[in-house]
């Protein structure tokens, strides 16, 4: 047990710990700007999934992994397009678009990745993201190593946190997302048009949730498989509330997540793994999910105009 | 030559399919004005606002600001023509912050939010018309009073020079609305405009400079001095006929009907009640006074039996109601008319005729052996509509469809159907016009003289006033003051409502 616990505070699990959150992080905060602008989007899963196809495959034919990612944010980019076109533009049911675009991504993704590539008996694989020390920082004993050894786009997700939380309280376009969100009549009056502000939001929240999936296909698993979301788009979207629909709580939920299942995956290696079915660990993370949902959702209030579509006329 | 005035709308016109709405109405309002804008529901007040602030496109006419012909194409077009107005339902974000409902739709190209200029705005505000909130606090936080003063400020806060404020002191204590109008007169000294919307007649004769009637979609008339005009005679020329007060015939009391002994609930809506005792007894109206939240939801809710006692006894007809349970009280003898009919009273996706017999679905003859019977049931409702001359296609039409006021009588119809011994009315006439509000106090004195008692709860001081025989006053979930009627003046009871009498004061 106490080798488990000096485990914990090693650079490799520290270090496990900030990977695995980072495309949690992307994802959550590309669903909280979008739920924050009144859009709740369940396609999370699928545009996650896509934007790991999308980006390995770019990274593939291309060489590189940038355009990779940029490919992910726009093939994410777009299929939340389609989400607001439904959603924002038509007026339909935020939650049947939802998993309409998550069923539609994850076929095309599949269709796409076997058009491409067949069914090879070993998937292919690209180079992954290497790790870029930050001067200075990296210096820093353990947390140095863990947390400013990373691929850029960990970073990237860490500064996006603050920069969200900033653009969200100190920003006019912020504040009217957020107005959006609460109250759109309100916000129309006030001369903001809803449907642009609510497409902007889903638009650039979609353009994370592509990143996240490029993380998981180009950084930390350098190839596609069919399970390589998993569920954390769905994660994210309990992170969200369990964040409150702020920045900061939802980055400390995604990082609590990711703590668990780093911890999980040392609990299968470790002896303890011998004697228990490593299926148990694997549902740690989850449980614990529901378990904080559970607790923290009871006082959770969600943006008043969360699923609720906006056409002018009606009061 | 004076200046030319802030509104000059010229023979608007709208029409919907057959019905014109608005039929070549001319409507003026000068630097200085406080225009009473009156009429019935239905007569054109609410599209014609629509119409200047671009919700609706006008079919034929003019608008013309400060003598300069405008289209206006939404309430952004309407704000930079300086045209400002608060609606009923207020237009704000409740979980953000006063200062930051001011900001959204800031002009100008700024990254970031100037909130330093914001705050000075804020207290320019303050000094020119007497308007204060403190800037950080939450709206939701906010009474209701307060959520419209903020509504006030952001227009004003937003350059409007021209306000239009639509039943303003529907939501505000006798009070509140006295510090509403002294606002309005600051504004309308410093040469603003204002359009006031309203049912009460006593205040737009209190507050207005002037006053234009609309009946059936046309100008009824106008009134240049409304302080010398009477009740009646606005009231003439907003029904377009005679409006009698209701008449109130001394009968002979029957025994307690509904009695609370030392009751107190938890919290609802406001507060709950904390030790409440009140009695009515057949052939008389009880009415509640009191600002929203102070416990009236809990009352109402208690006695219909959705709100369980944490104490004391309720007796309905002489039983103990012995469970919260809404069958309950109406096996008891109870009828109910909520507050929120589309939320409580009524199901508004469902038909007339379904919603009449919404709390008998499993009785005879509505249903036999677990089946319904739609042919009674049709029969039924097309009877109760006839009498109750509920206007609609038929007793299939989706009752959403329907207007408040025929809403109303549609609860009406169902609740008193069955000759109910006490009713509890929760601001029964809330929303409805001259005619139907004259209807439901219609009923309620007929059940009253007809020896049933009545619950009544409003914040209409004038409609206690005019139905109740004894008035009792709520605040902060308990009963300070009792007192018949006769001996009631608004005065009284509105100090009683800010809570005078209990020492614990309240803006």
């Amino acid at each position: 047990m106490s080798g488990l616990l000096e485990q914990l505070f090693q650079v490799g699990f520290l270090a496990a710990l900030i990977r695995i959150a980072t495309p949690l992080m992307l994802a959550t905060l590309g669903e909280m700007l979008s739920e924050r602008a009144g859009v709740l989007n369940l396609g999370i899963e699928g545009i996650m999934l896509i934007g790991a196809m999308a980006g390995f495959c770019v990274a593939y034919f291309s060489g590189s992994l940038w355009l990779g990612v940029g490919a992910a944010v726009l093939a994410g980019m777009v299929l939340a397009a389609l989400h607001a076109l439904l959603t924002v533009s038509f007026g339909l049911s935020q939650h049947v678009s939802g998993i309409g675009v998550t069923l539609l991504s994850t076929g095309l993704a599949f269709f796409i990745y076997r058009l491409v590539f067949g069914q090879p008996s070993q998937p292919p694989s690209v180079p992954p993201f290497q790790t870029v020390p930050i001067p200075g920082l990296s210096a820093i004993p353990v947390i140095g190593t863990a947390v400013f050894n990373q691929y850029i786009l960990v970073y990237v997700a860490m500064l996006l946190v603050p920069v969200m939380a900033f653009i969200l309280t100190h920003t006019p376009w912020g504040l009217s997302v957020r107005m959006v969100g609460e109250n759109p009549h309100a916000a129309e009056s006030a001369g903001v048009s809803v449907a642009v502000k609510r497409w902007q939001a889903v638009v650039i929240g979609g353009g994370l949730m592509g990143a996240a999936g490029a993380f998981l296909s180009l950084a930390q698993f350098n190839a596609f498989t069919f399970g390589v979301i998993n569920g954390r788009g769905w994660v994210a979207i309990a992170l969200v509330v369990f964040g409150q629909w702020r920045p900061w709580r939802c980055a400390g939920g995604a990082l609590m997540f990711a703590f668990i299942d780093a911890l999980q995956l040392r609990l299968q290696a470790s002896n303890l793994g011998q004697h228990v079915p490593y299926e148990t660990f694997l549902i740690l993370p989850f449980l614990l999910t529901i378990v904080a949902m559970a607790s923290v959702s009871r006082n959770a209030i969600a943006p008043a105009a969360l699923l609720k579509p906006f056409r002018k006329e009606e009061r | 030559m004076t200046a030319p005035p802030l509104l000059d709308m010229r023979g608007i016109t709208k029409v919907f399919g057959e019905a014109k709405a608005n039929d070549g109405i001319d409507l003026v309002v000068r630097p200085g004005d406080v225009l009473g804008l009156l009429g019935e529901n239905g007569a054109g007040k609410t599209t014609l606002m629509n119409v200047l602030f671009g919700t609706y496109h006008a079919d034929a006419g003019e608008i013309f600001i400060a003598g300069k012909p405008v289209r206006i194409r939404n309430s952004a077009d309407a704000l930079s023509h300086g045209i400002g107005m608060v609606h009923q339902h207020f237009h704000l974000a409740p979980r953000l912050s006063v200062l930051e409902n001011l900001l959204i739709g800031q002009k100008g190209r700024r990254l970031v939010l100037d909130r330093g200029r914001a705050l000075e705005r804020l207290d320019d505000i303050r000094r020119d018309f007497g308007l204060w909130l403190e800037p950080h606090r939450m709206v939701s936080s906010l009474s209701v009073g307060e959520q419209q003063r903020l509504e006030i400020v952001k227009a004003l806060y937003r350059g409007a020079r021209l306000l239009i404020l639509d039943e303003p002191t529907a939501v505000l204590t006798p009070a509140e609305a006295e510090g509403l109008f002294a606002a309005m007169r600051a504004m309308s000294e410093q040469g603003f405009g204002i359009v006031f919307i309203s049912h009460k007649l006593a205040e737009v004769r209190a507050v207005a400079t002037r006053c234009v009637v609309l009946r059936h979609g046309q100008v009824a008339g106008s009134i240049e001095r409304p302080g010398e005009a009477t009740n009646a005679e606005i009231a003439r020329m907003m029904c377009g006929r005679d409006i009698t007060p209701p008449e109130r015939r001394a009968v002979a009391l029957h025994g307690p009907v509904l009695e609370l002994s030392r009751v107190s609930t938890r919290p609802r809506g406001g507060a709950g009640l904390d030790d409440v005792s009140l009695t009515v007894r057949g052939g008389e109206i009880l009415g509640i006074a009191g600002v929203s939240g102070n416990g009236q939801r809990a009352l109402a809710d208690l006695v219909s039996g959705m709100l369980a006692a944490t104490g004391g006894e309720i007796r309905l007809a002489g039983e103990p109601l012995r469970r919260a349970a809404p069958a309950e009280a109406q096996r008891l003898g109870l009828g109910r008319i909520p507050e929120d009919r589309m939320k409580t009273g009524l199901v508004t996706g469902m038909s007339v005729a379904d919603n009449m017999i919404l709390s008998r679905l499993a009785d005879a003859p509505f249903s036999r052996r677990g089946w319904i019977s739609p042919k009674a049931i049709r029969a039924f409702a097309s009877e109760r509509i006839e009498a109750f001359d509920i206007r609609c296609p038929g007793p299939e039409a989706r009752a959403g469809m329907l207007s408040g006021g025929n809403l109303q009588k549609i609860l009406l119809a169902r609740e008193l159907a069955h000759d109910p011994i006490a009713l509890v009315a929760a601001q029964p006439t809330r929303g409805l016009d001259i005619g139907a509000t004259q209807f439901v106090h219609d009923r309620f004195l007929e059940m009253r003289d007809r020896g049933r008692g009545i619950l009544l709860i409003s914040e209409d001081l004038e409609e206690l006033m005019a139905l109740s025989d004894r008035i009792a006053v709520m605040y902060g979930g308990r009963i300070v003051g009792e007192m018949p009627t006769t001996e009631a003046t608004i005065e009284r009871v509105g100090l009683l409502m800010a809570g005078a009498e209990t020492g614990r004061g309240r803006a």
